[in-house]
This record gives structure tokens, C-alpha cells and sequence, in this order.
């Protein structure tokens, strides 16, 4: 179901993103305050802006999986959640090396974003502890997407009142986008966030392919196996079990609706 | 007439069922003694904790209030750690999902025992501040950091019971009770002690700061709202 045009979709956001850092370089004028330094910019916040987006879609997804109790949507969720917490990493590590350069210092306290963007990522750290320290597979997908949708609601709320707690020192690029940014800074930021926007989701549509295969794997050699016995039960983890498609077939053909 | 449409007819009424649920809280509370003699004292220690640490006799404004609502805060986790671990691990849990009673009952019931819980921390802790570390004299910093204290309360209150009642089934309860309600509760902190720093500063009880409070207020509403969406799918097994 996620394998299909995964292919085009790999290649699509490949060619973008070579196409966004060679605008980046080549193309884009140098900043005049911050020189060369200011290119990291295409790279940090649309990196953070798909971060936020993917945490606030694991949210949504937490929101479908309690409606429906479909499993599905608790992979969903996890994926996107689990993507977003490597991507926030990145956005942590691009943004302290832009603080260096820019204002000399890894860390700045008087920065509502890079703190409220801290804060987020301590609190879905929490997220895979919490699903591993719960052994039932249900309970722990409902704890689970319940948390996703507290903490995907405060990503926004966080953001706005952290903000309004400091002075603004952060060049404010979506505030004012069109009267502060020229053309071409313009263009390459958006094709920039478009490519990053890509790339989470082919990475996301990778990471879906590759558990649902395994949950189809599993639930074949149940098949084979013909008792379910005979296949060990999954070490306790803090990965989704996809209960749906790992049925046995023997009842209305589960493992067929899985692909 | 009751409008709820998932409830059996003859199920009783919520306020009904919130009030004896918070006799049965406070009721075991006050037999076992369990989390608000430990909260209160903790409090204490952490004031002594502080003049060590910050080396100071006596603070105020920023200082003071930090102070003040770090040691609020954590001596909440140790309660919120508490709140439902009776229930968990001797059937309240299952005595309550086996009653006709409506599943929100167990979220008011618990979030007022958690706000007494404060109150009590709160009766202890404010005026051993006062007498420990606080510089300027209380009385007339006290009607605004009342209503602070109050809307800080809410906060925790709504953040708590449902971190609460999420971290007790986990194996690691007393691990994923703080880390989880600490980021949670950052905003919290951030605008109480915003609010009451100008209250506690050296010269004379400032104005209270509007801006803070209504921040605070609003969080508190958004969260309530929230803890009330999805507290009902902690308790189905």
C-alpha cells in the first residue's frame, strides 16, 4: 500500500533537493549582514518547520486511531512522530551552528524559537519511553496516541507563549516574508521547504512500506506455521503492532488486505 | 434531567459521584498519609536546599519567585506521582469502570483531590518561604500571588491528572510522571513566575502583571479542554 511510486516519489525528492542546494549556493546572493553563513538558513527552518508539521500530523493521526482503533493509524502516527525526532535533532544541531556564527554563542536563552523548539523535543524524547514501559499492544497504542495528541497540541501553544516571553532577536522570516526577503531568497526558501516537506514524506512512506512488510512477513509465517504457538511472540517493544493486517488469512484473507 | 446519552438511565448523577469519590480520596489521605505530608516537607527542604545552593539569606522579585514556584512544582510531581497509584495497583481502577458511573466523575474527583493536595502544600509552603527566604513582608504581596498561586494550580491540576493517570499503568511510572509532566508544565512555571516576580520585589507589592495572568488562564483552559478530550481513553480495559 505505501510501496507504490515509491520509486518516482525517491527520485522526485532527490532531484529537488539537489536542485534547492545548488540555488542555495550558486544562485541565491550572499547575505549582506551574515555573508555566506546566512545559506545554512535554507536547510535549518524548513527542516524545523517539516519537524513541527510532522509532530502535529503524529497528532492528527492519534486523533484517527482513537476514533477508529484501527492500528494503522497508530503506525502512522508513531512513524511520524519517530521521523520528526530525527529531523528535530538535525534542526537542533543546524541551529546551534548557526547561533555560533551568527551571534557567537551555541546557545541562546533570549531565542523564543530555539528554546520552545528544546522544549518540544524533551517532551516527545518521552514518547518511545512511555510506548516501551507499557507491555499490552492496545493499551500501549491508546497511551500512546493520547500523548501524541497532548503533545501535538502543544507544539503551537508552546511556541506562542514562549515567544511572547522574550524579546525577538530571530530574524522573523514568516512573519514578514515578502518586506523582508528578497526575490530570490524567496524562491529558493520555499523550493528549500517544499524538498525537506519531500523528503519526510518519502522517508516516512519508506519506514510505513518497510513495517507493514514485516507485519505481512510475520503474519505468513504464522500462516506456514499453521499454529500460532510455533512463531515466538515479538519481543516487548515500543514499535506499533499493526493487528489488522497481521491476521491470519484462514480469516477473510487478512494478509492479502495488508499489501 | 440528565442529557448524557451514554449512561443508563438510572445511572447516578456526576455530582453525586464526584463528591463521594473526593470523600473516599481525602478519606484515604488522611489515613495513610500518604503524599501531602511528603510534598509539604519536601517544600520545606528544598527552601533549606536553596539558601545553600544560591548562598543567600533572603530574596526577592525574580529570585524569590523562581524559587518559590520551582520548589511548587516539584513538590506537585511528587503528588501527581501519587494520585492514582491506589487505584492502579489495588482495583480502584476496575471497581470504578464496574460502577454505572460516567468516566469523567473519576477525572473531576481526582483533579479536585489533586487541587487540595496544592492547597495544603501551598498553606505549608508560602509561609515558610515567608519566614525562610523572602525578604519584603508577605501581607502585602499576598492578594496578588493568591491569585497566582491560583491559576498556577489550575495549571498543574489539568496537566497533572491526566500525566498522572497516563504514567501509572507504565512499568516505569515514577521515571515517566516527571519527565513527561516537567516540559508539559514549563509554560506554567514560565508565566507564574513571570507574574509573580513583581509582587515579590523588594520595594512594594508591584502591580500584577495582566499580560501573564491571562496567558496563564488561557493555557489552563486549552489543557483543561484537552485533559477532558482524551482522559476517557485512558481508562477503557
Amino acid at each position: 500500500m505505501y510501496g507504490k511510486r515509491l520509486r518516482p516519489l525517491a527520485l522526485t525528492t532527490f532531484a529537488a533537493l539537489t536542485l534547492t542546494l545548488a540555488l542555495a549556493f550558486f544562485w541565491a546572493p550572499n547575505d549582506a549582514d551574515q555573508g555566506f553563513l546566512q545559506k545554512i538558513f535554507y536547510i535549518h527552518v524548513p527542516l524545523a518547520i517539516v519537524t513541527l508539521c510532522g509532530f502535529v500530523y503524529g497528532g492528527i493521526a492519534g486523533i484517527a486511531h482513537l476514533r477508529t482503533r484501527d492500528s494503522r493509524w497508530d503506525m502512522r502516527s508513531y512513524v511520524a512522530i519517530h521521523l520528526s525526532l530525527v529531523f528535530g535533532v538535525g534542526v537542533l544541531v543546524t541551529g546551534s551552528i548557526w547561533a555560533k556564527g551568527s551571534w557567537g554563542v551555541w546557545w541562546d536563552w533570549s531565542e523564543p524559537t530555539l528554546v520552545s523548539f528544546l522544549l518540544i523535543m524533551l517532551l516527545y524524547a518521552t514518547y518511545q519511553p512511555l510506548r516501551f514501559a507499557i507491555e499490552d499492544p492496545e493499551r500501549q497504542a491508546r497511551y500512546a496516541s493520547v500523548f501524541a495528541i497532548t503533545a501535538g497540541a502543544f507544539v503551537p501553544i508552546n511556541f506562542a507563549i514562549v515567544r511572547l516571553s522574550t524579546a525577538y532577536l530571530h530574524p522573523r522570516v514568516l512573519g514578514d516574508i515578502s518586506g523582508n526577503l528578497p526575490g530570490r531568497f524567496q524562491v529558493v526558501f520555499y523550493l528549500s521547504l517544499v524538498s525537506i516537506g519531500l523528503l519526510w514524506i518519502t522517508l516516512w512512506r519508506y519506514e510505513m512500506t518497510s513495517k507493514h512488510a514485516r507485519a505481512q512477513l510475520r503474519a505468513l509465517r504464522r500462516l506456514l506455521a499453521g499454529d500460532d504457538d510455533d512463531i515466538p511472540a515479538p519481543r516487548r517493544s515500543a514499535v506499533p503492532v499493526l493487528t489488522a493486517s497481521a491476521r491470519p488469512a484462514g480469516e477473510g484473507g487478512g494478509v492479502g488486505s495488508a499489501r | 434531567m440528565r442529557t448524557t446519552t451514554s449512561r443508563p438511565a438510572d445511572a447516578p448523577r456526576t455530582s453525586t459521584v464526584v463528591a463521594a469519590l473526593l470523600r473516599k480520596e481525602l478519606r484515604v489521605e488522611l489515613r495513610s498519609f500518604e503524599a501531602v505530608p511528603a510534598m509539604s516537607l519536601f517544600s520545606v527542604t528544598t527552601f533549606v536546599l536553596f539558601h545553600f545552593a544560591l548562598q543567600r539569606n533572603a530574596l526577592s522579585g525574580e529570585l524569590a519567585s523562581g524559587v518559590l514556584w520551582v520548589t511548587l512544582l516539584f513538590a506537585a510531581v511528587l503528588g501527581i506521582n501519587r494520585l492514582f497509584v491506589a487505584d492502579a495497583e489495588q482495583g480502584g481502577f476496575d471497581g470504578f469502570l464496574l460502577s454505572p458511573a460516567g468516566r469523567s466523575a473519576l477525572l473531576y474527583s481526582k483533579a479536585l483531590t489533586l487541587l487540595a493536595y496544592l492547597i495544603v502544600l501551598e498553606l505549608v509552603a508560602v509561609p515558610g518561604f515567608a519566614l525562610l527566604l523572602l525578604q519584603p513582608a508577605l501581607w502585602p504581596a499576598l492578594p496578588g500571588l493568591l491569585a497566582v498561586l491560583a491559576l498556577g494550580d489550575l495549571g498543574i491540576v489539568v496537566i497533572g491528572t491526566l500525566v498522572g493517570a497516563l504514567a501509572v499503568r507504565t512499568s516505569v511510572r515514577d521515571l515517566l510522571g516527571p519527565m513527561v509532566s516537567l516540559p508539559l508544565l514549563v509554560p506554567v512555571l514560565l508565566c507564574a513566575a513571570r507574574a509573580s516576580s513583581p509582587v515579590l520585589a523588594s520595594a512594594r507589592a508591584g502591580a500584577l502583571p495582566l499580560r501573564w495572568l491571562l496567558t496563564l488562564a488561557l493555557y489552563d483552559l486549552v489543557f483543561g479542554l484537552i485533559t477532558f478530550a482524551v482522559f476517557d481513553f485512558l481508562l477503557e480495559d
